[in-house]
């Protein structure tokens, strides 16, 4: 077990072993979410109320659910960067931050598409909306630390001590903005309370929400690997690697 | 007398003379606690200017505008916690004193708090008092100001730190904290409004004074070790 994480943690190992598993990931995301986006667009009822907008769902739930679920292994990676200083850890969450932060998009803008023919407005100050966005924020601010220090080392601890401060916030901040919600405006609507939905309703969600984790997977392996390379490349595996891939005689 | 034979101030020495030291610098640069406080008046003469002189609008917004002009005040000033000593070296010689790097956190905060923030709260009812906010508000806005501010002394000084050794940290300090201040400002303007309105407002100082606790047990820890990794 040890011996494995042992492995797991060092790039070449790493490197080869995504290698190997990428195509599976991305057939198996692919076909999951061709089955749920299907089913959700074409076949599955539409809401007696919302009509087809109901729809947007299939996309907006789980994107919602990866936007957070990102920046818990953020913190997760930073926690394994600061206690045993796993580089490829760092090299997770530099991949991890600007997906992390595309799925927190993505949740906010099909969350305004559908808000408008359903609540009437692009945008309002419901609890669950600005929390996101300030999720959003906390993103933005990630990035923009990795970005502002040069020097690889400190900004993965510097990242890694902002994730973890951000992880044991991100409660308070959830919980106070939906204090200062009911304080200032009664909610009109809620995201939680949703009606009971029928069994063919909510199951495509599953093939989405699956899909789309695999798909993060997929894209964020995918950039850990090519950052894996950058930062190793004076390494002699990442130069056989280079090597190789770019069909120039081992020239290490 | 230790075994090596160094003497070693006790904590509560160490944290006098830094915190005399602090206070001193700032003294003799008064600039530092002028500004900030300069910055909240304009901040809020321009808003009567912006949306309304209507006492009774203005009134309505008071609790926001204040708190968010004294959350930007404090910012600003947080981005020189530790940008001079770490140019200057100073920030070595805390970090090998023989005492918990935390309680020297700490003191840096307090110090802070005590030149910045304090003066922002002592000065804010008198700008209550321009916006028209009821008289009866003035006490929570004081009460909240004073346990809230050194919630953002605090979180502010683990942005600060991360920064310490980033030239022109500025617009970044203020990326990676205004996030973490949302729940200082729901909390601190909502227990003004509320005493505004005539409601109690004592749950609300109850959870900025939560908040507070919860800062000074764990941030200090965040700001050192961000200091370590700036020094690394």
């Amino acid at each position: 077990m040890w011996n494995w994480l042992h492995k797991l943690g060092s790039p070449p190992w790493f490197y080869r072993m995504t290698g190997n598993w990428l195509p599976w990931i991305g057939a198996a995301a692919a076909l999951l979410l061709g089955v749920g986006v299907t089913w959700g667009l074409l076949f599955a009822p539409q809401d007696y109320q919302q009509g087809h907008t109901v729809r947007i769902m299939y996309i907006h739930v789980p994107a919602a659910i990866l936007a957070q679920s990102a920046y818990m292994m953020l913190a997760g990676a930073g926690i394994v960067v600061l206690v045993w200083r796993v580089r490829l850890a760092d090299m997770f969450a530099e991949a991890c931050a600007p997906v992390g932060a595309s799925m927190t998009l993505v949740a906010l803008f099909t969350g305004s598409i559908w808000g408008k023919p359903t609540w009437g407005t692009y945008w309002e100050w419901d609890a669950r909306l600005t929390s996101v966005l300030i999720l959003l924020f906390l993103y933005v601010g990630m990035i923009a630390l990795r970005a502002a220090i040069r020097e690889a080392e400190a900004a993965a601890r510097a990242c890694a001590i902002l994730a973890v401060v951000g992880m044991v916030n991100i409660p308070i901040i959830k919980y106070s903005v939906e204090w200062w919600n009911t304080l200032h405006q009664p909610a009109s609507f809620s995201v939680t309370e949703k009606p009971a939905m029928p069994p063919e309703m909510w199951l495509p969600l599953l093939p989405c929400l699956f899909g789309l984790y695999l798909f993060f997977f997929y894209v964020v392996l995918q950039r850990t690997r090519t950052t894996a390379l950058r930062r190793e490349r004076r390494k002699q595996w990442a130069r056989a690697e280079i090597c190789r891939q770019l069909e120039v005689p081992g020239a290490v | 007398m230790q075994a090596d034979g160094m003497v070693r101030p006790s904590l509560t020495r160490a944290l006098g003379a830094q915190l005399r030291r602090d206070l001193l610098l700032v003294f003799r640069h008064p600039q530092d606690v002028v500004n900030p406080l300069a910055f909240l008046v304009m901040v809020t003469t321009l808003f009567p200017l912006a949306v309304t002189p209507e006492p009774s609008r203005l009134a309505e917004i008071a609790p926001g505008v204040i708190w968010v002009g004294a959350l930007l005040a404090t910012l600003l000033s947080l981005d020189n916690l530790f940008r001079g000593d770490a140019d200057d070296g100073s920030l070595e010689l805390l970090l090998l004193a023989p005492h918990a790097l935390y309680f020297l956190v700490l003191g840096r905060a307090l110090a802070h708090w005590l030149t910045v923030a304090l003066p922002l709260a002592v000065c804010a009812p008198l700008l209550g008092y321009l916006l028209s906010l009821a008289p009866a508000a003035m006490g929570a806005l004081f009460l909240a100001l004073l346990i809230g501010t050194p919630i953002l002394s605090l979180v502010g000084a683990i942005g600060a730190a991360l920064l310490a050794g980033v030239q022109r940290g500025g617009v970044l300090l203020f990326l990676l904290v205004l996030p973490l201040f949302v729940p200082v400002l729901v909390f601190g303007a909502g227990a003004v409004s509320a005493a505004q309105q005539g409601l109690d407002y004592s749950g609300q100082l109850a959870i900025l004074g939560a908040l507070l606790a919860l800062a000074v047990t764990l941030s200090p820890f965040a700001t050192g070790a961000a200091l370590r990794i700036t020094l690394s």
